[in-house]
């Protein structure tokens, strides 16, 4: 630093004539590094395990547009307007025709099964886009500039972080009925301004000190450039470590509220639970299983494979954890 | 210490601070207002809607609601509640809230010592079948649909194996000639378990120093002596057969938090201590020649706890929301349950009461659990 004005950018790097060898380059490092990734992802079963089950339900979720439009008939397959005709007795046991049962009103459960998939998939999504592009940003942001802007996020983070999400969302939704991508929204924000921004700033930190962040700001790289295209690459393992983690509460948390049948939802996971609670065939043992259990282990699984690939992710960014 | 106490205690109050006024504007910004809630409400006689008027200040514009608003909070006084009427807020609040704070304690601390001396285990067993049988299961009860998991306790203990009650309270029956109310004791039986467990605690720390060192047998003979003094004294006391009720009730929520929310601390347990043995001085603490299970429990598995304690702070409020659900589940009428009620019925003072006090409830937990740390962590220095 021994005085001088610094040197201004180089205009137009990307555009020099050099710049397809560097983009090969890069995509070439990019898919080296995808694969010694996978490598380490694929000697943990745990992960795999997971894969196999997010694939399963994406399957599921194709599926019931397709059967609707070909083999189901809407006015019996509907998921909420369907009635089966063909049985006298509500809620039918399963049968050739429907493979899961029906529920108390008369509509096919495994329809109801992978419509729901869909919706579920779509929230997570959305809310794991959310919560991680918001955290990963703040992160950055904070980590690089510190001082004021850091204190104001980490002091709302630590206010988010123990907030009783589900208390606070149960009076949201009872008040407000809000929909299904209105939850992703507010679960995506209360995720990316709480605990997630937190760890990823703890990330960017360490990466903040790097010597090739002090290259940049040498070669007269602005805030902005640093952040966006040194800092936030950088953190992008780590944001897709929590977006799996994002995605299994949000599925908990939409589920919960359908439970308790206060979220303005057509048909979910949680709704086919209540609508089976509140017809009270619960406590009638095992018999209506098919009510209940599909719908529950549906659940259980989606969110649990996510996690269960997080923790794989787990592995692969964090060399700490890795057996050998 | 003192003051880096005196500095949370603060930003706590803030925290609360902001709390309040954020669940002040949320009940707010709903469509209508209190009044067009209670208006239309039979059971309310017109003095009691005046009383509530002038007590909320409805007739006033925004910003003085909130300044009432916030002295009502300081005051304690949050009006009536609509659902439960005659009764106010917060005696419906200080009926509740001892019931939920016993399931959402008892709950966390077994789980957290269960959890640790589990996951403890795993780790130091890593890569047998039983590492991963015990990864699955605790990944399925990490992720298990809450109120799924409690109706199938509830129909597997309650209906099938009918071993405890199906959910509420008490059981009406046997309380009809209590001469005693079931909220004495409730209060009575939370006094015992307060005493025998800090009776315990410094037993604990007092036995080593006198120099006594007794294996496991005599210690679990000793907790399980002391167990039965109770239960004869409260036998004693003729309340006996009505506490017992009580607990039977408590007995399938408290087990059923307490499963979901173990699992969490198994995990990241065995994740610290597998990061843990591989640090130098575990290898020198094995050198020196120290039995295996000193190396476990006294090297590793003490450094392996602070991180677990860390992720514990962090997860107090998601064990608070477990028991919320756990509560509506089971019909336990705590906060959680009360919340949910009050929001589906519209009691708005009732629900602004309810999520208010969940909210200090979370808040005083992370307190207490940040004061744990500065005592496990003589590494950190708090100025």
């Amino acid at each position: 630093m021994a005085g001088g004005a610094p040197a201004p950018p180089p205009a137009e790097l990307a555009s020099s004539p050099d710049s397809v060898g560097v983009w090969r380059a890069r995509l070439r490092l990019a898919l080296l590094g995808f694969r010694q990734g996978w490598a380490i992802f694929a000697e943990s079963r745990i992960g795999l395990v997971g894969v196999a089950i997010i694939v399963l339900f994406g399957v599921m979720a194709v599926s019931h547009p397709v059967l609707m439009a070909t083999v189901w008939d809407p006015s019996v397959y509907d998921p909420v307007t369907g009635f089966a005709f063909d049985r006298p007795d509500h809620p039918a046991p399963p049968s050739w025709r429907h493979l899961l049962g029906t529920d108390p009103l008369g509509r096919d459960i495994l329809s109801q099964l992978t419509f729901s998939t869909s919706s579920a998939f779509m929230l997570g999504m959305v809310a794991a886009l959310v919560t991680v592009g918001i955290a990963t940003l703040i992160g950055a942001v904070s980590a690089y500039f510190g001082g004021p802007v850091d204190a104001f996020f980490m002091r709302l983070a630590d206010l988010i972080i123990i907030l009783p999400t589900i208390s606070l969302l149960i009076v949201l939704t009872a008040l407000f009925g809000i929909n299904l991508f209105q939850l992703a929204l507010v679960l995506g924000i209360l995720g990316g301004f709480g605990g997630t921004a937190v760890v990823i700033k703890s990330q960017a930190l360490s990466i903040k000190v790097k010597p090739y962040i002090e290259a940049a700001r040498l070669a007269g790289g602005g805030p902005f450039h640093i952040i966006m295209v040194h800092i936030v690459p950088n953190l992008l393992p780590l944001s897709l470590l929590y977006m799996m983690f994002t995605v299994t509460g949000a599925i908990f948390s939409e589920a919960v509220l359908s439970f308790f049948g206060i979220l303005n939802v057509r048909m979910s996971w949680g709704i086919m639970i209540h609508t089976a609670s509140t017809g009270g065939y619960l406590l009638a043992g095992a018999k209506y299983w098919w009510l209940v259990v599909p719908a529950g282990a549906a659940i259980t699984l989606l969110c649990g494979s996510f996690y269960l690939v997080g923790r794989a992710l787990d592995e692969v960014v964090n060399p700490r954890l890795r057996r050998r | 210490m003192a003051g880096y106490l005196v500095r949370r205690l603060l930003q706590i109050l803030v925290t609360l601070f902001l709390f309040i006024t954020a669940a002040f504007f949320l009940v707010q910004a709903q469509p209508g207002d209190y009044s067009s809630f209670f208006a239309l409400n039979p059971e309310l006689p017109p003095e009691v809607q005046a009383q509530v008027r002038a007590n909320f200040g409805l007739d006033k514009p925004l910003w003085q609601q909130y300044l009432i608003h916030l002295r009502n909070m300081v005051t304690g006084n949050f009006g009536i509640s609509f659902s439960h009427y005659p009764q106010s807020v917060r005696e419906v609040i200080l009926e509740r809230l001892p019931r939920t704070v016993a399931l959402f304690l008892t709950a966390t601390v077994v789980s957290f010592y269960a959890g640790f001396f589990l996951g403890k285990l795993l780790a130091w067993r890593r890569g047998g079948v039983v590492e991963y049988a015990a990864t699955i299961a605790g990944v399925g009860l990490f992720t298990v649909f809450t109120p799924w998991f409690g109706l199938m306790m509830i129909w597997l203990f309650g209906f099938k194996l009918d071993w405890l009650p199906l959910g509420k309270f008490l059981d009406p029956e046997v309380w009809r000639d209590a001469p005693v109310t079931a909220n004495q004791v409730f209060a009575w039986m939370l006094i015992t378990a307060a005493a025998w467990s800090a009776f315990l605690f410094v037993a604990l720390l007092a036995a080593p120093r006198l120099g006594w060192r007794l294996g496991a047998w005599p210690r679990l003979a000793g907790v399980a002596l002391t167990l039965a003094l109770v239960a004869a004294v409260w036998n004693w006391t003729g309340a006996g057969y009505l506490a017992l009720d009580i607990l039977k009730h408590l007995t399938l929520p408290v087990a059923t938090l307490t499963l979901i929310s173990f699992a969490g601390t198994m995990l990241l347990t065995r994740n610290s201590m597998l990061e843990t043995l591989r640090e130098d001085y575990i290898m020198a603490a094995r050198a020196k020649g120290l039995p295996e299970k000193v190396v476990r429990d006294r090297h590793a598995a003490r450094n392996a706890l602070l991180p677990v304690v860390t992720s514990l702070v962090f997860s107090l409020a998601f064990a608070v929301d477990g028991g919320v659900i756990t509560e509506s589940v089971f019909s336990w009428p705590g906060m959680g349950m009360t919340l949910l009620e009050a929001v589906l019925s519209e009691d708005l003072p009732l629900a602004l009461g309810a999520l208010s006090f969940v909210g200090v409830l979370a808040l005083v937990a992370h307190l207490v659990a940040d004061v744990l740390y500065v005592y496990l962590d003589p590494r950190v220095h708090y100025q």
